[in-house]
């Protein structure tokens, strides 16, 4: 039986185990429903999960254990010349039995491995017949525990209550697991790297040149993983953006909360919104396609040698990605600046634009500050426009005219495509990820302790 | 005596003079700070407007496509050779042979091999598979002789468009001067004409351009939102219930909160390398599968569903829990029976908004193998497929010239949808906000 038929039937069960768990109450009530602790439809509630989370932890734990066991024994049971081999020699092996099994690969095979892949569908054959009987037969034993646990007496409405609550705690914590996740995923892999790249070199290393040698004696075989180049291509497209996004997102918001009138606000503020919900993929072909030569010819014509990746092309693309971003989060701090502020500085005789700039704009600026934090690391962490924009090859330069690569970028490039897990190629993008996370994750922690902080002051 | 009264006139002139003599200047400033502002403004919205205005314009032209009319004579001696019309037989015909006879017939001056191939080349290569369609369809085809539009080669098609030169260095053009003359003469003919092209809406991803579709790109998205959608939609609201209504105040849930707060700024293409680590070299689930897709997707829009979520279960008024409990519901129904039905529609938008976000989402698929060129339409969430906004990615990493309005216009469809959805979002707040 194929898992997913065998899901449905599981909870086609438990419908079923709901309506006799319903039907008993009633029974048991002798048709006086006031006398059950509990609403019919609890008990109805109860029978179903006894019938269906035990089976489905059965089902679950089964796939989970499944396949290892079953490559196990088809491993063990291969003829001896077949499974003496090295670790790496064994998981093609197996990769080969899978093919042949699922029936890619259909010239000329071994007839041993033709065999082993027999054992291994006769095998997964097996475990499925025997799955599928354990799982209905614990799924009917299950909901006729439960139908013989009820009584009057019996307080279903507090046991179904409780699995409820704690499925949702469940899945409250599924954030914490993600975060786990992440850490555990990026560090383990970094630490491989860190075993074979020193980290002093990975951080402080000038040179950047990821390519690993497919032969020993290949020109330029050994690898360079000096990330300082990545880390300024990164920080000088960030720059740029965010020479774009604060003065525009800046007085954008400026004017929309201060002088503004309330219908151009109200067309103006979500027409700009729009940019935010723009994909990145979309401003990266723009940033591509229609900037890019456009920076380029314009730097030509005024004499100045442009390359057609600059770092000045995907910076502004990504700075008007950011306008919006800026433009709310100041919005809303200079709208939260009390409105007695701003009199008090027209009864000294200040002007509109001298209270903006000498009165609320200091006092909403730890706000603004953390709002461009917020910014910045969103610049830091953004992809596809400089995938897309920003050059491959990593250059230590300060100028904006010049192809630089960031860190994203090179995590892409180095994943993407054909790729082993064990050469520092591609280890190299998860150490990238390690110290993109830690640096968006430290500046994060700092914006949002900010805009806490200063958000308290007036409310 | 004098003195003195120089000096006060000094200064009786100074306060008034110098507030008089600034303000001209300060009211400049203030004209001149209001104008920042609204011009900033403007060129945001200068921005927007370039942006859609590239992009409608290199892609509108997509929507229509070149086809060729050819006399086609379908000679069975080439297709159907026994004469018995089987559909086995038919399969195997050489209907590219009954292109090229066709052209031929048409320019029969043309001897030369190279003339030759680059005047077959007008014709896309997938012409001779709708032949083949067209016969195997109506069998009786065979032997007759008549009209048949066929697709025109990509080159052609931006030519007809007007988007390839006709001019310059021969040899720099994609498009030759022969070329240039043989679509003159089936233009005067007029065996040229623009039709709607369904092939974009109906086919799959292909090398070339006049072939290549957005459909398997559109089920990818499907599927993978689904996924996303079935798994982030109950764990989100789920969790924002927990959160909002019956969790304590403690360390714990302090922080989930932050943990939750951290991953709304945790950049996307962090999620797709946990995504390949965790799920695709840890759990062993395919490649490139909309299944992965969607958990690496469900995770990263979790924060915005549970945020969402909470902030719609705060706006329900403590009086409807306090009435619901006041006639004897467990704090459970009361959630479940009273708040949550109020909530739902905070919740809805909450999660449209999120799903808007996934769709256009690319920088973590990437990582989890989502960009393999892939020419079948996906039927399941476990077959490998790709994504709107990564066949975007693909179509924009290519060098012919006919996958830029095709890009264009994958990326029209993309906002079409991204609109619809934030529509969506705003008429189900609109339609279902409550005062209390």
């Amino acid at each position: 039986m194929q898992k997913s038929t065998l899901l449905f039937l599981l909870v086609l069960l438990s419908a079923a185990a709901y309506f006799i768990g319903r039907r008993r109450s009633l029974q048991v009530a002798g048709g006086t429903v006031r006398s059950l602790h509990s609403l019919p439809n609890y008990y109805g509630y109860f029978a179903a999960l006894w019938c269906g989370i035990p089976a489905l932890l059965v089902l679950f734990l089964w796939t989970a254990f499944e396949n290892s066991i079953v490559i196990q024994l088809v491993v063990s049971a291969l003829p001896e010349e077949l499974s003496s081999v090295s670790p790496d020699r064994l998981g093609l092996l197996i990769n080969d039995i899978r093919n042949v099994a699922s029936g890619v690969v259909a010239s000329e095979t071994d007839p041993a491995i033709e065999a082993a892949a027999n054992h291994y569908l006769e095998l997964k054959e097996m475990s499925n017949r025997l799955l599928s009987l354990l799982a209905i037969s614990v799924a009917i034993t299950g909901a006729a525990y439960a139908r013989q646990r009820i009584s009057k007496e019996h307080r279903a409405r507090n046991h179904v209550e409780k699995s409820v609550t704690i499925f949702l705690i469940a899945c409250s914590t599924i954030a914490i697991f993600t975060t786990i996740g992440i850490l555990l995923s990026v560090l383990f892999e970094s630490i491989r790297f860190f075993q074979e790249v020193p980290i002093t070199e990975f951080l402080f290393g000038l040179d950047w040149s990821p390519q690993m040698a497919i032969r020993e004696d290949q020109v330029g075989s050994s690898g360079a993983f000096g990330a300082v180049p990545l880390f300024v291509g990164t920080l000088l497209i960030s720059l740029i953006a965010m020479f774009v996004a604060v003065p525009i997102g800046l007085l954008s918001a400026i004017y929309l909360s201060e002088y503004a009138g309330s219908r151009f606000r109200a067309t103006a503020k979500p027409l700009l919104e729009i940019l935010a919900g723009i994909p990145t993929v979309v401003y990266g072909f723009f940033a591509a396609l229609v900037v890019a030569p456009f920076v380029r010819d314009l730097g030509g014509r005024l004499g100045l040698d442009v390359s057609s990746e600059s770092a000045l092309a995907a910076g502004l693309v990504m700075g008007i990605m950011i306008i919006p971003f800026v433009s709310s989060l100041s919005d809303d701090f200079i709208n939260a600046v009390p409105q007695s502020l701003r009199d008090g500085a027209y009864a000294l005789g200040a002007t509109q634009s001298e209270t903006i700039r000498q009165v609320i704009i200091p006092a909403a600026l730890p706000g603004i500050v953390g709002g461009i934090l917020l910014a910045v690391s969103r610049a830091i962490g953004e992809t596809m426009i400089v995938v897309m924009a920003a050059g491959l090859t990593a250059n230590l330069t300060a100028n904006p005219l010049a192809a630089v690569t960031t860190v994203t970028t090179q995590i892409v490039t180095l994943l993407v495509g054909d790729q082993e897990f064990d050469s520092p190629k591609t280890l190299a993008a998860f150490a990238l990820g390690l110290v993109l996370f830690l640096a968006t994750l430290a500046l994060n922690i700092v914006a949002l302790h900010v805009v806490r902080k200063y958000r308290e002051q007036y409310e | 005596m004098n003195e003195i009264s120089d000096v006060s006139g000094q200064y009786s002139r100074r306060t008034i003079d110098i507030v008089h003599a600034s303000l001209v200047k300060r009211r400049r400033a203030e004209k001149r700070f209001q104008l920042y502002g609204l011009v900033s403004i403007v060129l945001g919205l200068c921005f927007l407007v370039i942006l859609f205005g590239s992009i409608i314009s290199k892609g509108y032209t997509a929507f229509q496509q070149t086809f060729i009319g050819l006399d086609i004579y379908f000679d069975p001696q080439l297709i159907d050779p026994e004469g018995r019309r089987d559909p086995n037989t038919l399969m195997e015909g050489n209907y590219d042979r009954l292109l090229k006879n066709a052209m031929s017939s048409l320019f029969p001056d043309v001897k030369e091999r190279r003339a030759k191939r680059s005047l077959y080349g007008l014709v896309s290569v997938g012409a001779s598979f709708d032949l083949r369609a067209q016969v195997l369809a109506r069998p009786d085809l065979v032997g007759s002789t008549g009209r048949v539009w066929v697709l025109a080669d990509d080159d052609v098609d931006m030519f007809v468009k007007g988007q390839l030169e006709r001019t310059g260095v021969e040899a720099d053009r994609r498009i030759k001067d022969n070329q240039i003359a043989w679509i003159d003469k089936l233009e005067a003919e007029s065996r040229i004409k623009k039709s709607l092209n369904t092939a974009f809406f109906a086919s799959g991803d292909s090398r070339e351009p006049e072939l290549a579709g957005i459909w398997g790109a559109v089920m990818g998205s499907l599927f993978t939102l689904l996924v996303t959608l079935g798994l982030s939609l109950p764990i989100g609201m789920a969790a924002a219930i927990y959160l909002e209504e019956f969790a304590p105040r403690n360390r714990w849930t302090d922080f989930i909160e932050v943990n939750i707060n951290n991953l709304a700024a945790v950049p996307s293409i962090v999620f797709g390398l946990l995504g390949l680590a965790v799920f695709i070299n840890f759990f062993g689930l395919p490649r490139s599968s909309p299944l992965v897709g969607g958990l690496v997707l469900t995770l990263m829009t979790l924060p915005v569903i549970i945020i969402a979520g909470r902030s719609a279960l705060k706006a329900v008024p403590p009086s409807v829990r306090e009435a619901a409990l006041g006639v004897g519901a467990s704090p459970m129904q009361t959630v479940f029976h009273h708040v949550l039905p109020l909530a739902v529609p905070g919740m809805m938008t909450g999660a449209i908004i999120g799903m808007a976000r996934a769709l256009g989402e690319s920088a973590p698929l990437l990582m989890i193998g989502m960009v393999a060129f892939i020419v079948d339409v996906p039927g399941s969430i476990m077959e490998p497929s790709t994504v709107l906004p990564v066949q975007i990615f693909l179509w924009a990493d290519s060098p012919e010239r006919g996958f830029v309005e095709r890009t264009s216009a994958a990326i029209m469809v993309l906002l079409l949808f991204l609109i619809f959805m934030n529509g969506l979002a705003v008429y189900i707040r609109r339609r279902f906000e409550r005062r209390w």
